[in-house]
């Protein structure tokens, strides 16, 4: 089942000169098992409307679902199905704040008043997945850690909800090149192995392009892309309305095209990408355009 | 000597069980008036340890940091190194204190004592630098990342500051915002000769630098142009670092055997030099 926004409008500070409208009419549907990317510049509503997908926010017209369910009312079944939807904050790492690694996984797990086994076993496997070992960090302080670890601590803490759905907003942000690849590498296979359904925000064309099936661009409080990466990123037009730009690699094939390289410029990777140029330029017989 | 003198310098933060673990490692750096200087290095590697001492937020634990002359440790010169070095760091939100735009650009020349038709011709003159004059009445939350990141920089142009130092300034932008902070910089240092220190993880952006020092578990590994550094693809990888695209795609050419020269960092030179 999936999540479904039924024609949701959001008005923040409704009745008051300071009044602003962030999402105006938007519909979509998160596919079971899906992996979906949504970018857009600052004030496009992008954070909004994810804040509508565990309800955070309720729409001020419209409505938010949860296989089938609304996330909106005080019953016990509207409280399932929020809980359904974890949320990855930008900057989880300045959530933490208990004393030690083990102890902040299991707040949540707490919170639903679960067994103490399978608190624990839930904070075990969490911290398999994102690769911290239990035995050695279970004890050490969350606030020791390197910036890379104390993101992977929180993203734990929301795994060991069993959430079905996983929303990130921005989880690649401020992190160095080699956690970010590491972090990338941990989302695809909570795709693939556990058939998550993810959502994730993201200014990083780069990491859109490698990891997303489907690609919503918002501009304006609206949906103006909804399309695979291999069509999105070749929609001009919108990308510039919306203020982004095309990831590097289809930014630099384009630029060769440009040159008179018959290149195509549909490559997501670096790898990719230098397969196509090389390609290109035996099929000319030589290093010359 | 060097605007920025940074000799074996060393600093411990302390700890609870009383280990000290040494973030800066006898680390030796000078930098001169009007040079770009781009700052890489893994989270945890000292980039920001390193950043907070060249205004004397830290001070060494041992070694010797001079700016402009002056030892950071000297107390009665405390205020003149704040001044000549403004910092910008990577949360927006967390270096914006004022209600009015003109108003935080103000403030730090308000707590120098500068008279206030200085203040006003400061402000003015600080904000157009940015590019930010047409918003000197808004309130800071209705900006945009990048507006609120070019009018902390106004804060410390302001402030008649020599150097800045900027600590991840575009992490929570979007391509945009970054686009107008990086041109923003870029111009402050062409047209006002000011000295820059631009800590990132984006390659890209180090490659508009005229230098970049690479940092690893608190030492200076790498200090060299940016088609020096960036050439070394297989050393960076190594070191858990990227470099620009284009100069990734001329190496994994190259090693494809296609002839190109080894010093290719943007998407520009990689074209002209496949399609000479």
């Amino acid at each position: 089942m999936p999540i479904e926004l039924k024609g949701v409008t959001y008005t923040y500070m409704k009745g008051t000169p300071f009044e602003r409208t962030a999402l105006k009419d938007v519909s979509l549907t998160i596919a079971d098992g899906s992996l979906t990317a949504i970018a857009g510049h600052t004030g496009s509503g992008k954070s909004t409307l994810v804040q509508h997908l565990n309800g955070i926010l309720h729409p001020t017209k419209g409505e938010a679902l949860v296989d089938g369910v609304s996330l909106e009312g005080k019953g016990k079944e509207n409280l399932l199905a929020r809980r359904k939807v974890g949320m990855v904050f930008q900057y989880p790492e300045q959530q933490l704040f208990e004393e030690t690694v083990a102890a902040d996984i299991a707040f949540g797990p707490k919170n639903l008043e679960l067994s103490e086994e399978e608190i624990n076993r839930r904070v075990r496997s969490a911290m398999e997945f994102v690769q911290l070992d239990y035995e050695t960090y279970k004890d050490v302080s969350p606030f020791r850690l390197s910036g890379g670890q104390m993101r992977r601590v929180a993203i734990a803490g929301v795994l060991a909800l069993e959430p079905s759905y996983l929303v990130l907003d921005e989880p690649t942000a401020g992190l160095d090149p080699q956690a970010r690849e590491e972090l990338l590498r941990r989302i695809a296979e909570l795709h693939r192995k556990k058939k998550l359904t993810i959502i994730f925000v993201s200014h990083n064309m780069e990491d859109i392009a490698r990891m997303a099936e489907r690609v919503v661009f918002m501009h304006d409080g609206r949906i103006l892309v909804d399309a695979p990466p291999s069509e999105a990123f070749f929609a001009d037009e919108e990308m510039r309305e919306a203020g982004l730009a095309a990831p590097p690699t289809v930014a630099l094939l384009s630029r060769l095209r440009e040159a008179g390289l018959p290149v195509e410029a549909d490559a997501f990777t670096a790898d990719e990408a230098a397969k196509r140029i090389a390609k290109a330029i035996r099929k000319k017989g030589g290093a010359s355009c | 000597m060097a605007f920025i003198e940074i000799e074996d310098l060393c600093f411990a933060y302390p700890s609870e069980r009383g280990e000290r673990r040494m973030a800066l490692d006898h680390v030796s750096l000078s930098v001169e008036e009007g040079e770009f200087v781009a700052v890489l290095g893994t989270n945890g590697s000292g980039k920001s340890t390193l950043a907070k001492h060249l205004n004397a937020i830290l001070l060494p634990t041992s070694g010797v940091c001079r700016v402009a002359g002056m030892d950071t440790r000297d107390g009665a010169h405390l205020w003149d190194v704040r001044q000549t070095v403004g910092m910008v760091f990577q949360n927006p939100d967390n270096q914006i204190i004022a209600a009015i735009v003109e108003d935080d650009v103000a403030f730090g020349p308000e707590n120098l004592g500068v008279p206030s038709d200085e203040i006003r011709r400061r402000v003015d003159d600080a904000l157009a630098a940015v590019g930010m004059t047409a918003f000197h009445g808004f309130a800071p939350h209705l900006l945009s990342g990048g507006q609120k990141q070019r009018v902390a920089i106004a804060g410390t142009l302001a402030m008649q500051t020599k150097c800045l130092v900027l600590d991840e300034p575009t992490a929570m932008l979007d391509p945009v915002g970054r686009k107008e902070v990086l041109d923003t910089v870029r111009r402050l240092h062409r047209e006002s000769g000011i000295t820059v220190i631009y800590i990132t993880h984006f390659m890209e952006e180090a490659a508009a630098a005229q230098r970049v020092v690479v940092m690893e578990d608190g030492k200076v590994v790498e200090d060299g142009s940016p088609k020096e550094i960036f050439s070394r693809v297989d050393a960076m990888r190594k070191r858990g670092l990227d470099v620009p695209l284009a100069a990734e795609i001329a190496w994994r050419l190259r090693k494809q055997g296609i002839r190109l020269p080894e010093d290719i960092v943007t998407d520009e030179e990689l074209a002209v030099a496949l399609c000479r």
